[in-house]
């Protein structure tokens, strides 16, 4: 087999799966807060405590109710989302009129309420989640082997990002989202009920969240403190991307995830920090990010 | 021969016999500020009438009243015999009132397609596409455009346009030929006519007094949060000194 600078292929493609898998919940969490930022301009510091609820919730239905992987796709974002529309309502709506600072301190509030109650009940070791049949094994592709639950992680995020992204960008549903999210007095003027496009919203980014902490539950250990941890990761994520473009956290979700996997193989002492270097660079030289619009 | 003179100021006049809109002793407040101070007028359907006023004089802001967006605004607004004071912009919307913002508010997230089609219907009867195209043939070539990617005459096309596919048939214009080319102000005057003679009513707002003689029905003179007069368009000649009076022109 080959060599590239000293490096056997499969540390190299190894990690940039590992790479590929971490920007597959990059893109999906950053997605979400983008969604969400465009709308309620409200930067959700809950997201990565909503990812954790995902991932628990996955559990709580296997553990308690026998429910399935499968099932939980479906119903853990549409749970997790419930209880995101519940505090849009009860809380973050009564900050639309003040400024962002307050919807910030609220959403971290919150996501310290969250992780307490887990840790609490569950303690921080992590429980460990079995998947399901059809993801155990995996193909040897010669060069490397391909787990299959890792390759499903990387093609659902894929699918949602794309689905999301076509949502937004190509359906009328969209039309009126991207036009509330510029000019939501006018869009109301037309008819619209915006107040109830907003819980919405709000409550599909919170199960977007969900559904990355669903198929995050297999391949890490469900722990109250996995959304802590990538959370910090995700927002560097956000500010490379550039607030408010759906695309531009997509590709930067999935092209950070490769660069970190990357410089684990050349720099292993770097991969912790690197996209915050690049964080940094990009906040000096475009600091609206690189697919934001300067307001 | 008749003299114009202050004692024959038209102040009540014929309002119509039954108004469709009919707007009384409206009060708005932007924030503490408080702007608009009285203002009264109606629309009888099908007609076409015009605010008159300086920059300043609460004309904009008695729109944005009327149509829910201002948020403290007290008085009566009466459409269709029910009362929409209370009630959100939405709402007012689905009632059956359409708004066309002085700023034309198209969205450049959106293509002039979706700017075009976004508003809901909120009634059966609407223009069909191949009206307004009829209408306005320029956003034909452009549907694929980026809304605010067109000429400022073409987004305020779109921004009428849009509002004629719902279904509603009282239109708030607010200064619609605000700094457009000659050319561009006479489409949208024959826009207007158009309109009117298929029995849409209209309430524009309007500084250039030719335009707005052009097109109305009557006028109502707006001055510092107040409606001072009513001049019908039939006696503007009449009364055209007083009128560059209050416009100050």
């Amino acid at each position: 087999m080959f060599e590239l600078l000293g490096i056997p292929p499969q540390a190299l493609f190894g990690q940039l799966l590992l790479g590929l898998i971490n920007g597959s919940f990059y893109a999906m969490l950053s997605l979400g807060l983008a969604v969400i930022f465009g709308l309620l301009n409200i930067i959700n510091f809950t997201h990565g405590a909503q990812y954790m609820m995902g991932a628990f919730v996955t559990w709580m239905l296997l553990t308690y109710f026998g429910i399935n992987y499968w099932a939980a796709l479906i119903l853990v974002p549409l749970i997790v989302g419930a209880t995101g529309i519940v505090i849009e309502r009860l809380m973050i709506s009564r900050l639309y009129h003040l400024d962002h600072l307050y919807g910030l301190l609220l959403t971290f509030g919150l996501a310290l309420i969250i992780q307490g109650l887990f840790r609490n009940q569950y303690g921080v070791s992590g429980i460990p989640y079995a998947a399901p049949e059809l993801l155990q094994g995996g193909h040897n592709l010669g060069f490397m082997y391909l787990p299959n639950s890792r390759l499903w992680v990387i093609v659902a995020s894929l699918v949602v990002c794309l689905g999301t992204w076509f949502m937004i960008e190509k359906t009328k549903l969209g039309a009126y989202l991207r036009a509330a999210t510029e000019n939501p007095t006018l869009v109301g003027a037309f008819g619209i009920n915006v107040p109830r496009m907003i819980t919405l919203t709000y409550g599909f980014g919170v199960g977007l969240a969900a559904l990355a902490g669903v198929l995050a539950a297999p391949i890490y250990s469900v722990n109250p403190n996995m959304g802590e941890q990538l959370i910090i990761v995700v927002f560097a994520v956000v500010v490379i991307g550039g607030m408010g473009s759906i695309l531009g956290a997509i590709i930067t979700g999935f092209g950070l995830g490769l660069v970190e996997g990357l410089t684990r193989v050349f720099y292993p002492e770097g991969s912790a920090v690197v996209i915050f270097v690049i964080m940094a660079i990009v906040l000096l030289v475009k600091p609206a990010g690189l697919f934001g619009r300067t307001a | 021969m008749v003299e114009p003179t202050t004692m024959e100021r038209p102040i009540a006049t014929k309002a119509p016999i039954k108004p469709l809109l009919e707007v009384k002793n409206l009060q708005g407040w932007y924030g503490e500020s408080h702007v608009l101070h009285g203002i009264n007028f109606s629309v009888g359907e099908g007609e076409v009438i015009t605010l008159l006023g300086r920059n300043g004089a609460g004309k904009t802001t008695t729109m944005k009243a009327v149509m829910g967006i201002l948020a403290k605004r007290t008085g009566s607004v009466t459409f269709e015999g029910n009362e929409l004071i209370k009630l959100p912009a939405r709402k007012i919307a689905k009632a059956g009132i359409a708004y066309c913002p002085e700023e034309r508010g198209i969205f450049s997230s959106l293509s002039v397609q979706e700017n075009l089609m976004l508003p809901p219907k909120v009634r059966e009867g609407g223009l069909s596409l191949d009206t307004i195209f009829e209408l306005f043939p320029n956003l034909k070539e452009r549907l694929s455009s980026q809304g605010t990617k067109l000429s400022g005459g073409e987004q305020q096309m779109l921004a009428i346009a849009r509002i004629l596919r719902t279904g509603a048939k009282t239109l708030l214009l607010d200064e619609p030929t605000e700094g457009l080319a000659p050319v561009i102000v006479q489409q949208i005057g024959r826009t207007i006519a158009k309109l009117k003679s298929q029995g849409f009513t209209i309430v524009l707002v309007e500084q250039n007094f030719r335009f707005a003689a052009s097109v109305a029905d009557r006028h109502y003179i707006v001055e510092q949060g107040r409606v001072v007069d009513t001049i019908q368009n039939a006696e503007l000649d009449a009364n055209i000194d007083k009128l560059h009076r209050y416009l100050g022109v």
